[in-house]
């Protein structure tokens, strides 16, 4: 190599070298180290010994391990889709020519700014069965059939419903994805449609879809892996639900989602190892399943190009 | 000068400019260290308390950096103390001194994390049993594990059923008599629980067993039961009191209306609140710890409440006792200076007359309003505490009833579990049989493994000093 080119490449590698450094340290490092964890007996305060596969067979016979995937895999399965509908709808919705439209896109955008944790004590009012907004509201719909709104967090029955509620109110993001994603659209494309004499469910349907495909899968993508992550706002909401026992999951484990567990298995109970070989098992399952959606959108997404 | 070449682009006046930057910085970065001008053994010491608890602790660190001239130490507040503990004992770098709830002691010291005092006090002369000999009893005992001391009381504190006297004196009750048994407790319980007589909703309990919600896995110690049975085994589901305990538990629910009670309860603020039920007057009878008083105090100064033994069903003695344990991490670079100041906490001036002559564990403890954990009290902090009903706390932490939770590597997931399990059987969504025989085997498991886990360990530490050893040739 001349010279030059090599001076050249040597300050790009320069100038890239905080990236780097700052990926290998705080990245690559602790995954890869993860993965050696997983195949020991790992404490976190004494070094691992090394156990081959045990922890993963253990897995398989792990009770709270299948309760926790299982809650996980409902949270996603409601979280995901109705994420998208909700968002798709606000988005379809800010897309029309009305009023005072910047105004209505900044307040369903503001949402999505607010940090987790203080959302999350938020809801923890809005959600509280007596006092809380949402049975204000709701109560005077039940009592029309004689019955009480659910005490939501104090209810195993309904406290992963209340998080997809939460859920519900921060797709802000997506919805400004949408609505660039809306925008593209060709205008000619929508007037020969009129010409046709379509409706508006079919212009949506063969038109607007179509169009904005790659947009929806890219936030299902990305919906899908957050809900699959859900943390922060089970961890703030399970602690201080039914009366605020402080037991991760709680009530009954209802919440016991699956990074919780990991949590909890790594920080509580010092099983490092145990904890590294969930998270190992888990990134597969996130893999797989998005390697699954990429499957099926390859026949369903069209890129315009 | 080639297109691409960057850095020969950049102005040497700049550059120069970023070096100073980058020294600047790493300048600052030194001088955020503890000074160490004094000349004194700096000892950094993580406790977990925040405001005035916090500040009763620092008046104690005061007074030791103030009592001799050879240590001082730094006090930092740290939340999740017992997770930073961990992590920095685990990259190498932990705090000399710190504070870890019981809970964690015995699962830190099974994983080599803390350093036995009992050496530190032989090499004093002393032996342990005749140097704990300072605490009450139950404190006394509160930090060993399997036969050494890891960690010693810094405040005591006794839990005791308290009791709202204006809300008896509404129902008829004697406002001075407080249930005396299990039984008693429940037909007290009846007569303080109201409900609207329009919608039939409960407006006010006697007694909710989840209220607070901090000792869910203490059920089978008002029932006379065991965690652990004698061989050191995990016994809940074979062990009948255990058992009575949680279909006790089971029947409250049941009476009450498992709905009624579920949305009773979601109305509840949060302890530190005055809507927290027992200062809102929501809930009669609770089960309460020495520091409730504080509380007490702020949120509803007018609440006229008196303390007693906590019934149990068999009427014998009983009171449960907690602690925060001071604890030297394995690790420490000063471990000798870090003993003297353990020292300090574990010691008072018996002859103190006035707040200023009050010396080592009785600061934080008068300042916090707990008990001493020493058996002798000075004459100032007997006569002076500013808990009214503290001489009754006392009592009840020498008396023969009282007990801790069990000092167990896998006790903080014993207690989780047995706190699931309550829940599971307070909904009514598993049987006390079928909840507690999975904690049974669940922990059965974790017990075994953690076991199998610290025998590896030490193969492997085995394995690895006698690899160090250098081998002798005849």
């Amino acid at each position: 190599m001349k010279s030059a080119a090599r001076r050249r490449v040597l300050a790009g590698l320069g100038f890239t070298s905080p990236w780097i450094i700052g990926l290998a340290t705080f990245t690559l490092y602790p995954v890869l180290a993860s993965l050696y964890f997983s195949f020991c007996d790992y404490s976190i305060l004494q070094q691992p010994v090394w156990i081959g596969l045990e922890n993963y067979q253990r897995l398989a016979g792990d009770e709270v391990f299948w309760i926790a995937l299982r809650n996980t895999a409902v949270y996603a399965a409601l979280a995901v889709p109705l994420g998208v509908i909700a968002s798709l709808g606000l988005a379809l919705l800010l897309n029309c020519n009305v009023r005072g439209l910047p105004i209505f896109r900044t307040l369903f955008y503001l949402p999505s700014i607010v940090p987790v944790v203080a959302s999350s004590m938020l809801w923890l009012w809005i959600f509280n069965g007596e006092y809380g907004l949402l049975n204000a509201s709701l109560a005077p719909l039940f009592a029309l059939w004689g019955g009480a709104p659910p005490a939501w967090l104090g209810d195993p029955a309904w406290a992963k419903p209340a998080l997809v509620l939460m859920s519900l109110w921060g797709v802000g993001n997506s919805m400004v994805i949408y609505l660039a994603g809306l925008q593209d659209v060709p205008r000619e494309l929508y007037e020969s449609a009129e010409l046709d004499g379509v409706g508006v469910w079919r212009r949506f349907w063969h038109v607007t879809l179509p169009m904005i495909s790659p947009v929806v899968y890219f936030n299902f993508i990305m919906g899908f892996i957050g809900a699959m992550q859900i943390f922060t706002q089970a961890f703030i909401l399970s602690a201080a639900a039914n009366n605020g026992d402080g037991t991760l999951g709680s009530p009954a484990r209802s919440t016991l989602f699956y990074t919780i567990h990991l949590y909890s298995t790594a920080f509580q109970d010092l099983r490092m190892g145990y904890a590294s070989a969930m998270a190992w098992v888990f990134f597969l399952i996130i893999a797989g399943l998005t390697w699954a959606a990429n499957a099926v959108a390859e026949r369903r997404v069209h890129y315009s190009s | 000068m080639p297109p691409g070449d960057f850095s020969s682009r950049i102005p040497l006046a700049i550059r120069r400019v970023g070096l100073v930057a980058a020294l600047v910085l790493s300048g600052l970065a030194v001088s955020c260290r503890p000074a160490e001008s004094d000349g004194r053994i700096q000892l950094s010491y993580w406790e977990k308390w925040t405001g005035a608890e916090a500040a009763a602790m620092q008046a104690t660190v005061d007074a030791f950096n103030a009592s001799q001239d050879r240590i001082r130490v730094n006090l930092v507040t740290t939340s999740q103390v017992d997770r930073k503990l961990l992590v920095a004992t685990a990259g190498g770098d932990p705090p000399d001194v710190a504070g870890l709830w019981l809970a964690s002691v015995a699962s830190f010291a099974d994983r080599g994390a803390l350093l036995p005092l009992d050496d530190f006090m032989r090499a004093d002369g002393v032996e342990p049993y005749v140097w704990l000999e300072r605490y009450t009893p139950v404190y006394a005992t509160m930090g060993q594990h399997g036969g050494r001391t890891f960690g010693l009381p810094t405040t005591g504190t006794a839990v005791a059923l308290h009791w709202n006297k204006a809300l008896f004196r509404e129902v008829g009750l004697d406002p001075e008599r407080p249930p005396r048994t299990l039984a008693e407790l429940e037909e007290f319980s009846r007569r303080l629980t109201k409900r609207d007589p329009a919608t039939g909703a409960i407006t006010q309990m006697g007694f909710l067993p989840q209220e607070p919600p901090w000792f869910l896995w203490a059920q089978p110690l008002w029932f006379g039961g065991h965690y652990f049975d004698e061989s050191g085994e995990i016994a809940i589901a074979s062990d009948p009191q255990s058992v009575a305990g949680y279909e006790w538990l089971r029947e409250q629910s049941r009476e009450y209306g498992l709905a009624d009670v579920q949305r009773f309860m979601s109305g509840f603020g949060p302890f530190a609140s005055s809507q927290s039920p027992f200062f809102s007057g929501k809930v009669a009878m609770v089960f309460q710890g020495v520091w409730l008083n504080n509380f007490a105090r702020q949120y509803a100064p007018a609440l006229e409440y008196g303390v007693a033994p906590w019934p149990t069903v068999t009427g014998d003695p009983f009171a449960l006792t907690e602690a925060d344990m001071v604890v030297i991490p394995r690790g420490t670079k000063h471990p000798e200076a870090s003993w003297e100041f353990v020292q300090y906490l574990a010691s008072n001036n018996p002859l103190a007359r006035t707040r200023a002559e009050l010396q080592g564990i009785e600061i934080v403890c008068y300042l916090q309003e707990k008990t001493s954990p020493l058996r002798d009290w000075s004459p100032f902090f007997t006569e002076h505490h500013p808990h009214p009903l503290i001489a009754f706390f006392r009592e009840l932490e020498s008396s023969p009833g009282a007990v801790h939770a069990p000092a167990s590597g896998v006790w903080q997931e014993y207690s989780r579990e047995l706190a699931t399990a309550s829940e599971r059987i307070r909904l009514l969504e598993a049987t006390p049989e079928r909840a507690l025989g999975q904690v049974q085997a669940r922990m059965t498991t974790a017990w075994s493994l953690h076991r199998t886990s610290l025998e590896r360990q030490r193969r492997a530490a085995d394995a690895e000093n006698s690899s160090n050893e250098p081998t002798i040739q005849p």
